[in-house]
């Protein structure tokens, strides 16, 4: 290679990272280069994820194919091996307040001594601080998001009488207690009730045209194109990403499950 | 003898250890709540049992530097030092092997133990300066407690408390769910390590009082105990606290009412005395009132069973639901429904095809939760959405065939 081709090469590299940092800097969520690894077996490798902002994104991908562990590093949950986050275009520390987080059920023990309106109140405690008095306006606001997914008649009840749903919903409801600008959730619609999806997926969409950005981990291949504008499919690498249209194409989806779908399926998933 | 030293009138020495103990069991209590709630109660046993090397260790070193090996602030700063390398080994052990928590602390509680005993014993058989006493961290012994002492323990009980106080609320939220309060960007690992280093508090502060061997007692058997009286973390804390109180403090006054009674183990006594007294009569999760809701639940079901093979004209074969149903007059001794019986048998079929109505129906999902097959449909809804499911029952239908 002449001296010239190699420098012309270096060039576009810079000017594609000028275009990269432009992005980067609008993106709620842009994920470089991470790389996450339980013992010595990388459960996500060296991804790239630019999240538009304003819109609903979908994670997807087979079991085990790192879309929580994604999720869990882009929130500093669990520590990466190597990668960037950045929230906004600014490092992830001095985003939090912007961020609303909402596990799998799965992480809580139900029987904890806690009722359904001090779990939402759980989504103030930024504003609350250390000592601060849980006062009238506090619990009123709790209420009000707890009446957001349709759970305020459940305000008083232990969390554990209600059904899986139900406890979906609340902790939606904390999420929505922080007034974040981008939500990320985390597997909300496995093993719901049809009330629930419903329920969630309206919330959300009313997020959205609050200018919000909403990520969603999702398991349910056929409901991608209904509920979302973009997905990003991933299976320990990035596989695509973009909106629905483009990258949750037939191709992708052989690259992200491989033979675990059936030919027919893939072909009737991404006509959809 | 026993009032005398509850009013406190027992002389100057047992009034202090009452008075000691009280503050430090409610410490113990409202500290131990929040290991309850982290499920990480066992912990506090190998930290306690860890401080055992470090009390020795201490009153060696103090003995050779000719000073007086008892001295309790000296102590608990050796306890301390072992009972925080403990919890080290510990967390080093759960997070850089594949041992479990419980097997880390199987292994830190005996290891610490057996090597506190030997020093314990090496003490003993070289008979360096007035040695007697150290046993008493083992069960606690309060008999030559100083006033000096007393200030040690009360000033202990309150930064643990103050602390508590600040850290409640982060405390509480990495308790009920870590994963959240980590993506909150709250320091998960130090928080627990600041839960951890309030219970070594509490435990070497306790060591003088109750001994090294009951202490984890007095850190869980109070949470415990509150869990019975509340579904809230705050209430279970604060009646957490007020059990480890009370139980220290009556447990210190008996065992000052009579000579030889050891402190610490009468003190566990009072506190599972209390947790028995829970366990039977709390309201909601005691086991009285589960058998009683038992009872009443299989009542209603046996009525309401019987209403509804009345109204649909079935045998009944069960003697408890003929015999509920006569009791209640709806039924005539030869088994022939009353005329209250037919009629409170009719409403309920008819509500069952009301509530058929509710569950089909999502924006009703509320009051279709509260379905049990049992209860009137009137305690649930108004008359209007009763009278508004009726027309939808009795509406024009389909006709079949």
């Amino acid at each position: 290679m002449s001296l010239d081709a190699a420098n012309s090469l270096i060039e576009n590299r810079v000017v594609a990272g000028l275009d990269q940092d432009a992005k980067i800097a609008q993106s709620p969520l842009a994920v470089r280069g991470l790389t996450v690894s339980y013992g010595e077996k990388p459960a996500v490798f060296s991804v790239d994820m630019t999240v538009e902002p304003g819109q609903m994104t979908a994670i997807i991908g087979p079991n085990g194919a790192g879309k929580s562990t994604l999720l869990k590093a882009a929130l500093g949950i669990v520590a990466p091996i190597s990668g960037r986050v950045t929230i906004f275009g600014r490092p992830l520390a001095e985003q939090r307040a912007r961020i609303a987080y909402v596990p799998q059920r799965a992480s809580v023990d139900w029987d904890f001594p806690t009722r359904v309106i001090d779990v939402v109140l759980m989504g103030l405690y930024r504003e609350l601080g250390l000592l601060g008095r849980i006062k009238g306006n506090h619990r009123a606001r709790a209420l009000d998001c707890l009446s957001r997914v349709g759970m305020a008649d459940f305000a008083t009840r232990q969390i554990g009488q209600l059904s899986g749903g139900q406890q979906q919903r609340v902790f939606l409801a904390r999420a929505l207690a922080q007034g974040a600008d981008l939500y990320l959730l985390d597997e909300p619609f496995a093993g719901v009730d049809a009330a629930t999806e419903k329920a969630i997926i309206s919330v959300l969409k009313s997020l959205r045209a609050a200018g919000k950005t909403v990520v969603v981990v999702h398991h349910d291949l056929a409901t991608v194109a209904e509920y979302f504008d973009n997905v990003f499919l991933i299976n320990t690498r990035r596989v695509a990403e973009g909106p629905v249209a483009e990258a949750f194409s037939e191709e992708s989806l052989q690259v992200a499950y491989g033979g675990r779908l059936a030919a027919t399926q893939i072909d009737q998933l991404a006509r959809g | 003898m026993l009032l005398d030293a509850l009013t406190l009138q027992l002389g100057y020495n047992a009034t202090l250890v009452a008075i000691g103990a009280a503050l430090l069991g409610t410490a113990a209590g409202i500290t131990g709540t929040f290991l309850f709630l982290r499920k990480r109660a066992l912990v506090s046993d190998a930290v306690s049992h860890a401080t055992l090397p470090g009390v020795c260790i201490a009153f060696l070193l103090m003995a050779l530097a000719g000073g007086d090996g008892r001295n309790l602030a000296g102590l608990l700063l050796g306890s301390a030092v072992s009972a925080g390398i403990g919890l080290w080994c510990m967390n080093w052990l759960t997070r850089n092997t594949r041992l479990a928590e419980d097997a880390a602390i199987g292994a830190v509680l005996s290891v610490f133990f057996g090597f506190g005993i030997v020093l314990l014993t090496v003490i003993q058989t070289l008979g360096v300066g007035r040695q007697a006493g150290l046993e008493g961290f083992l069960l606690g012994s309060t008999a030559g407690m100083l006033y000096s002492d007393a200030l040690v323990i009360a000033a202990g009980g309150a930064v643990t408390l103050l602390l508590v106080l600040l850290t409640r609320r982060p405390m509480t939220l990495v308790a009920f769910d870590p994963e959240y309060a980590a993506a909150r960007g709250l320091p998960v690992d130090r928080i627990d390590l600041l839960m951890m280093g309030l219970v070594m508090a509490v435990t070497v502060v306790g060591l003088k009082i109750v001994g090294l061997i009951l202490i984890v007692a007095l850190l869980i058997i109070p949470a415990v105990t509150a869990r019975f009286w509340s579904e809230r973390s705050d209430r279970v804390v604060l009646l957490a606290g007020l059990f480890g109180g009370i139980a220290a403090y009556i447990g210190a006054a008996l065992s000052a009412s009579a000579p030889n009674l050891p402190t610490g183990p009468i003190i566990v006594l009072v506190s599972f005395a209390l947790f028995a007294l829970s366990l039977l009569l709390a309201p909601n999760r005691g086991v009285l009132a589960a058998m009683l809701r038992h009872m009443r639940f299989q009542r209603r079901v046996h009525l309401r069973q019987g209403l509804l093979a009345l109204a649909q004209g079935q045998a009944i074969y069960e003697s408890l639901t003929l015999r509920l149903l006569r009791r209640a007059g709806l039924l005539r001794a030869d088994g022939v429904a009353t005329a209250k019986g037919r009629a409170r048998a009719a409403k309920a079929l008819r509500d069952e095809r009301r509530w058929e109505v509710v569950r089909g129906d999502v924006t009703q999902e509320a009051a279709a939760a509260l379905y049990d097959g049992l209860r009137d449909i009137e305690t649930v809804l108004t008359v209007d959405q009763i009278q508004e499911i009726d027309r939808r029952i009795d509406g024009p239908r389909e006709v079949l065939s």
